[in-house]
């Protein structure tokens, strides 16, 4: 199988740890991995603001640059929602594009990777990840089986951090609310650590969060899995 | 920008720092899930229910012409009358008209969003003719004399204490925070308003075309006596409101209920087929249906978008919406708030003006996994985008930044440049946009290079 790693934008900018993460996992579990490196950004947040001209003209070389592919895997359920669901509706055919831990979980068949993190940690579902792929379970199943690691759940898990990509810069105040409201959430779990399969929510959420100086971290889920 | 996204930004800017509000929203959205939670168990098969409402609102929509001719036939034979009105303007001329000939100095009106967005009561007020709310809820909205907050729930962001307070200072009652108080008090002022009313206007929950009578749901018989005291009854139908067969009922009802409050059906459900016959005790005399399109039929037009008609009004998107639930109802500033709201109100009203309300959504979803007629709304919120985007209402610098945007993505070696520019702005004290930390000192790619397999 011909794997190949789709590193977001701005992931592979401001958080490149979460993907360098991920190749740490994915080497563990003897998966060979590849990097194009000529892939830049899959054309959301054109997308999501209306330019589909802009959008498909991306779409295309993403298609171009992972043809060949058997797989592709993205530490991005916002990214991975993109190509696979939205690329049809721009008229490109989406290489098979997979989320980290539905990789994991549903491609190899992976629910523990042998990382530990003595912590306690709230998972935060990422409305892409959830609502677009529909992964809820996946990401849950790798993280109880990290040692050590105590899974709290926050009682509104499935509600939007409020990042919504150029909706945080357009409504700043409309964003910054459903923020609080999520980290009250997160905090009234008692959770050290709030863990996502989308950086870009917890970007977000660490705005809150050092904001008010809450005794919360943010981290990845990819980068949870490579801990040891 | 136009002025009204100008006035959305600041009114949703104040709403969404107002604690208060929040609270009791959060309060009351609270109370509703776990009605809705339990409602939705009652069904063998929600899903299946929600799959079976859609295509028949589908079947509806995609052959209107046809059942809205069958409707107007029936509502003919049984004695109504159909008036099609393609404006607010000619629905409401032709209940002023009505009213005229009739002498109508007071009408008494049951829950219709269909009269909000014609803007009735401003029409009739100022033609000298009373018109009074009975539905609890919007009766509270009159006497505040602000527009309802929620399509379901009019009054979901006061509490029975702002209430007490108003029916206080309004209508001099003495101060209780007692529900059936409150209840008694307005029901008093009502009961009055029924008897001398000389004509009644409802709205209708569904029109069905093979009977040619419209359903009413409601559950404090408040719409029963309006349909039924007054001399004249009017019922102001969107066209979108029909659907093929009585039977049809058996799961929209239950499913409107069900989405709008939890309730398994909701307390009174009637369906009206007409004025009073020779036989029977009681009714009104005459029964007029106005037709109403104001900007249905160019969503209907819209073969993407046209599935947003199916909207049976229950709600429930405006709950699940956690924007709604930070701005609340009246910063749209529409009929329609909300996911559905932000859809439907680019085509029914105008998209220049109207086109930052699909934007004001971070496209979460939470309102397409509760509607239950299965509208993909937030990815017609996208549709919307596009079309603003295609109808060049987008900010010339908006335009420009995601043109040179796409020319430094669609190389690796400008993406690169980018990158680096952004980090040294970084460095050089430009501050990042919102929460955006600065960029990394070591991008992913430069990472790979040195740790590629085999290096």
């Amino acid at each position: 199988m011909r794997v190949g790693l789709f590193i977001p934008c701005f992931i592979d900018q401001l958080y490149p740890r979460v993907g360098i993460a991920m190749v740490t996992v994915l080497r563990r579990l003897n998966v060979a991995v590849e990097y194009p490196a000529a892939q830049t950004c899959c054309g959301q947040p054109a997308f999501n603001t209306g330019y589909w001209d802009e959008a498909r003209t991306l779409a295309k070389r993403y298609a171009e640059i992972f043809a060949g592919y058997d797989a592709v895997v993205s530490p991005s359920g916002s990214c991975t929602a993109m190509v696979r669901n939205f690329y049809p509706e721009l008229g490109v055919t989406p290489p098979p594009t997979f989320e980290f831990s539905e990789f994991l979980v549903r491609q190899l068949g992976v629910t523990d990777v042998g990382a530990r993190f003595p912590a306690k940690v709230t998972y935060h579902d990422s409305c892409h990840t959830l609502r677009e792929l529909r992964l809820k379970d996946e990401p849950r199943q790798l993280l109880r089986h990290v040692k050590g690691l105590e899974l709290l759940e926050m009682d509104k898990a499935e509600t939007c951090c409020g990042f919504g990509g150029t909706f945080s810069v357009k409504f700043p105040m409309i964003s910054y609310a459903m923020d609080e409201v999520k980290c009250q959430s997160i905090a009234g779990t008692g959770a050290a650590y709030v863990v996502s399969a989308d950086s870009s929510c917890l970007m977000q959420i660490n705005g809150y969060l050092q904001k008010q100086k809450l005794p919360v971290k943010i981290i990845s889920l990819a980068e949870v899995l490579a801990s040891t | 920008m136009s002025a009204t996204a100008q006035q959305f930004l600041r009114t949703a800017a104040a709403k969404s720092a107002d604690l208060r509000h929040r609270a009791v929203i959060q309060t009351n959205m609270a109370s509703y899930n776990v009605a809705v939670t339990r409602g939705k168990a009652r069904f063998a098969d929600w899903q299946n229910a929600r799959r079976r409402a859609a295509q028949i609102k589908w079947e509806t929509i995609n052959h209107l012409d046809r059942y809205l001719e069958q409707f107007e036939r029936n509502v003919i034979a049984n004695g109504g009358r159909v008036h099609w009105a393609e404006t607010s303007a000619e629905a409401r001329n032709y209940i002023l008209s009505l009213a005229h000939r009739h002498g109508v100095r007071k009408v008494v009106k049951s829950k219709s969003m269909t009269t909000e967005e014609i803007h009735l009561n401003d029409a009739l007020e100022a033609a000298g003719i009373h018109a009074v709310e009975t539905d609890l809820g919007e009766f509270i909205c009159q006497l505040r004399h602000e527009p309802p907050y929620h399509i379901v729930t009019p009054v979901m962001h006061l509490t029975k204490a702002d209430i007490a307070r108003d029916f206080h200072e309004k209508l001099g009652a003495p101060l209780t925070d007692n529900a059936e108080e409150l209840t008694r008090i307005a029901r008093q002022k009502l009961r009055q308003e029924f008897l001398s009313a000389d004509m009644g206007i409802t709205g209708a929950n569904f029109a069905v075309a093979e009977t040619g009578m419209i359903a009413i749901t409601e559950n404090e018989g408040n719409a029963r006596l309006t349909f039924s005291l007054p001399p004249i009854h009017v019922a102001i139908v969107g066209i979108e409101k029909l659907i093929p067969r009585v039977a049809d009922l058996a799961l929209l009802w239950p499913l409107l209920s069900t989405s709008g409050t939890g309730q398994p059906i909701t307390a009174y459900s009637s369906l009206i087929g007409g004025p009073r016959r020779d036989n029977e005790p009681d009714g009104p005399a005459e029964f007029h249906v106005i037709l109403l399109d104001n900007g249905r039929t160019r969503l209907l037009a819209d073969a993407e978008q046209r599935d947003a008609l199916h909207c049976i009004r229950c709600g429930a998107c405006l709950n699940a919406c956690p924007v709604y639930q930070n701005i609340g109802g009246h910063t749209y500033a529409t009929t329609y708030p909300g996911p559905i709201g932000a859809v439907i109100t680019p085509h029914l009203r105008n998209a220049a003006e109207w086109s930052h309300l699909p934007y004001a959504s971070s496209l979460c979803g939470a309102c397409t996994d509760v509607c239950p007629v299965r509208i993909d709304i937030h990815h017609h919120l996208l549709h919307n985008r596009r079309n603003a985007v295609q109808k060049r209402l987008d900010h010339p610098l908006q335009r420009l930044i995601f043109r040179s945007w796409l020319w430094a993505m669609q190389s690796p070696v400008r993406y690169r440049l980018a990158g680096k520019l952004g980090a040294l702005a970084c460095r050089l004290g430009v501050k990042p946009p919102r929460a955006f930390p600065a960029p990394a000192n070591q991008s992913f790619k430069d990472w790979w290079k040195n740790n590629e397999p085999g290096t």
